[in-house]
């Protein structure tokens, strides 16, 4: 019950431009983590989903989730194990002579050179974020100048 | 029809059914000042502060249990309100207040009295609006008050720019509202209440703990036959004062840091703590772990967040004390008020050994004497209003309340300079009692510019200063948790309260003895201008029972 454990929360708000910073805002204020954040409007809706990543035990997430209730924009808060989750990261590496090696890397992980430069080439993955955070152990061999992840996007089964 | 911003901010108002709103003008609010100006259905209250014209609309919502207005300017203005907002968020108090935003091209330019007010108030308001054309006002005052007074009730701030306000266009204000994202809950699951009365007729020793939300649900009249119907006894904490009413024998008295020792020996020994609207705040609670140790807890309240904030629940039920209470009333008919009658024997036997009590002096007045001199003197004719620190303890503990909105005070955000705009939102609300500020010779110097207020508007506030010289609370700590070293709390500087309250044209007592402040009361009250009577009382008196901040309830300081 106490145990701090990673948790993703699925929030479906109203547009409004105010209604991120409500929510960040939320938790700043009260010393909530915030470990990735997505959001994003819902197609033909007026509304925006957003999926947060967060850290905590039981207890504080459910009080994170009822103070997400009562910001007055919000419809609706899913938290749950069982979310499909799906992150994508991009990567850009300088050119070196294993660039299959480093293709085949990508591919293993869902993903594929999307754009190749003079000096670098640059690569997208999309997959589990336990999965994402594993190519992001195994392509450091390939010297990345930078990552950027996407933060988890989550659907309920 | 079609019309300017501005005046759609009246016209809406007019259409909510407010009558006063306090406040003050500005640069970026004038165009809704002018229009002000042209009518004569709203009635402007110029506090001398906007502070005080948040604390004063707090005050009249408080008491009215209608939703209070404040209308500020921008920058400044709002910035000053904004402790009234924190106040009445602490409080869930339902207000409106409207604050100037410079105009919309201007905004995030560092534009003369620019604040991003919208930023700020997210924090300390139920919810707020930046409006960015005048087509939104009336839809937005129409949500702004819905949610104000409903569920769980809030301040809501409205930021309008200048231009916004000068814009011309058609007005309708709506008939109804419904925000899909927003619909509190009322009625209490029937099977959870079912649940909760089998776990009431299973208890020995049930108590019941009233909080604010029974004032503010107006269910005071179903708490006091729920009360009397199953012969459980009650404790109330700082916001529930006056909801038994004093000389209910079901009544124990406050529990907390400075509760009764019956109060909160009876809260750790209950095997069942039945909480009504009440949030297990930390100066009722105590140390969270030794707190109802041994007892199920029912937690009856309309914002499903406070339930398992702090306490784990049992049995909680989420709705509006009104619906939830008239459906678990004909429940309860068949318990039988004897089966209790050990419990309270038990819990009337603690009250006697050990009573709120203080001893009284022959040379220098109690502060506890006058507190109880004027529940004698006006009981249920006054409403009383406090600022915070040792007098408004010494209140709570010490004037008979007989109803849940007499009793005015600043209880979760614990504001110094509540008092005084307070009382005056009291005395507009309710003219024909008396209004007491019960202050401290701190708290009446933060907001004392409320005499102008006061004295223009003919409300006759009394101000009862219960003078220690100190800042008394602190102090208290001071002597009791750091070897009295007294750092900045003497307030032996002062200014000459008589000479204060006549220069801006009210009228001033003092007095040191307890004829001398009845006789003060009687010609305050029978001036009928605003008063401060400044009573000399004993320096160095305790407020007492004391659970020390962290200590368990049962463990408290009597002496």
């Amino acid at each position: 019950m106490d145990i701090e454990r990673r948790h993703i929360i699925s929030v479906t708000v109203q547009n409004e431009s105010s209604a991120l910073s409500r929510i960040s805002g939320l938790f700043a204020g009260r010393g909530y983590n915030i470990e990735s954040l997505t959001v994003a409007p819902i197609p033909n809706e007026e509304l925006s989903r957003l999926t947060i990543e967060t850290y905590g035990n039981q207890k504080t997430v459910d009080q994170i989730e009822k103070q997400l209730n009562k910001l007055i924009p919000v419809l609706k808060v899913v938290e749950r194990e069982d979310f499909v989750e799906k992150e994508m990261a991009i990567i850009k590496v300088p050119i070196e002579e294993s660039l299959s090696d480093f293709d085949a890397l990508c591919r293993a992980y869902n993903g594929k050179i999307v754009n190749v430069g003079e000096g670098s080439i640059i690569a997208m993955v999309a997959d589990d974020p336990k999965r994402v955070a594993f190519f992001i152990k195994a392509v450091q061999r390939f010297n990345p100048i930078e990552i950027v992840r996407g933060g988890v996007v989550a659907l309920e089964r | 029809m079609k019309i300017s911003g501005a005046r759609m901010v009246i016209e809406s108002l007019k259409k909510e059914g407010v009558k006063t709103v306090f406040g003050y003008p500005g640069g970026a609010i004038m165009n809704v000042y002018d229009e002000l100006y042209k009518q004569s259905d709203i009635q402007h209250v110029l506090n001398r502060h906007e502070q005080a014209s948040v604390h004063a609309a707090e005050g009249f919502a408080k008491n009215s249990g209608e939703v209070g207005v404040a209308i500020v300017t921008s920058g400044p203005g709002f910035t000053n309100a904004v402790t009234g907002l924190a106040n009445a968020y602490m409080d869930s108090t339902p207000m409106v207040v409207i604050s100037g935003q410079v105009p919309m091209s201007l905004i995030g330019t560092d534009a003369f009295q620019e604040i991003d007010a919208v930023g700020i108030s997210r924090a300390c308001t139920k919810h707020n609006y930046l409006v960015t054309d005048a087509k939104q006002l009336p839809e937005i005052f129409k949500e702004a008050f819905h949610i104000a007074r409903t569920g769980r009730p809030g301040p809501v701030h409205i930021d309008i720019p200048k231009d916004v306000t000068a814009q011309i266009e058609d007005f309708e204000y709506p008939d109804y509202v419904d925000i899909p994202t927003y619909r509190p809950e009322n009625r209490g699951d029937i099977e959870a209440i079912k649940t909760a009365v089998e776990a009431i007729k299973a208890s020995e020793q049930p108590l019941l703990y009233l909080g604010g939300g029974v004032v503010k649900s107006n269910s005071s009249g179903l708490v006091r036959k729920i009360a009397e119907q199953t012969g459980i006894p009650a404790v109330e904490t700082l916001m529930a004062r006056g909801v038994m009413g004093a000389d209910n024998p079901l009544l124990i008295s406050m529990l907390g840091m400075h509760g009764s020792y019956a109060a909160n020996i009876a809260m750790s020994e209950t095997d069942l703590v039945i909480s009504l609207g009440a949030r297990f705040d930390d100066r009722v609670t105590g140390k969270l772990s030794e707190f109802a140790k041994d007892a199920k807890v029912i937690h009856i309240d309309i914002d499903p967040s406070s339930i398992d904030k702090l306490v784990d629940v049992d049995y909680p039920i989420i709705g509006d004390l009104n619906f939830v209470l008239s459906d678990m009333l004909p429940l309860l008919t068949d318990i039988d008020s004897e089966k209790f009658a050990d419990w309270r024997e038990t819990i009337n036997n603690n009250d006697k050994l050990h009573p709120l009590s203080y001893e009284k002096k022959e040379d220098i007045l109690k502060p506890q004497q006058v507190i109880e001199k004027i529940g004698e003197m006006l009981g249920d004719n006054a409403n009383i209003t406090t600022d915070v620190g040792q007098h408004q303890m010494w209140t709570a503990q010490f004037y008979p309340f007989t109803r849940g909105r007499q009793f005015n005070t600043s209880g979760g955000l614990g504001t110094m300079g509540y008092g005084f705009p307070g009382a005056i939102g009291v005395k507009v609300a309710d003219p024909n009692r008396v209004s007491i500020n019960v202050t401290g010779d701190g708290s009446i110097l933060m907001n004392i510019q409320e005499l102008m207020t006061a004295v223009e508007y003919k409300i006759p506030v009394i101000n009862v200063i219960l003078n220690n010289n100190y800042l008394g609370m602190v102090r208290q700590w001071q002597t009791l948790f750091y070897e009295d070293r007294l750092s900045e709390t003497d307030l032996s500087v002062q200014p000459d309260f008589i000479k204060v309250a006549e220069s801006f044209g009210g009228i001033g007592y003092r007095v040191a003895t307890i004829e001398e402040f009845e006789e003060a009361i009687r010609d305050a009250v029978e001036k009928n201008i605003v008063a401060i009577i400044e009573v000399a009382v004993d320096r160095r008196e305790n407020v007492m029972p004391m659970v020390p901040a962290g200590g368990s309830l049962y463990n408290m300081m009597l002496k």
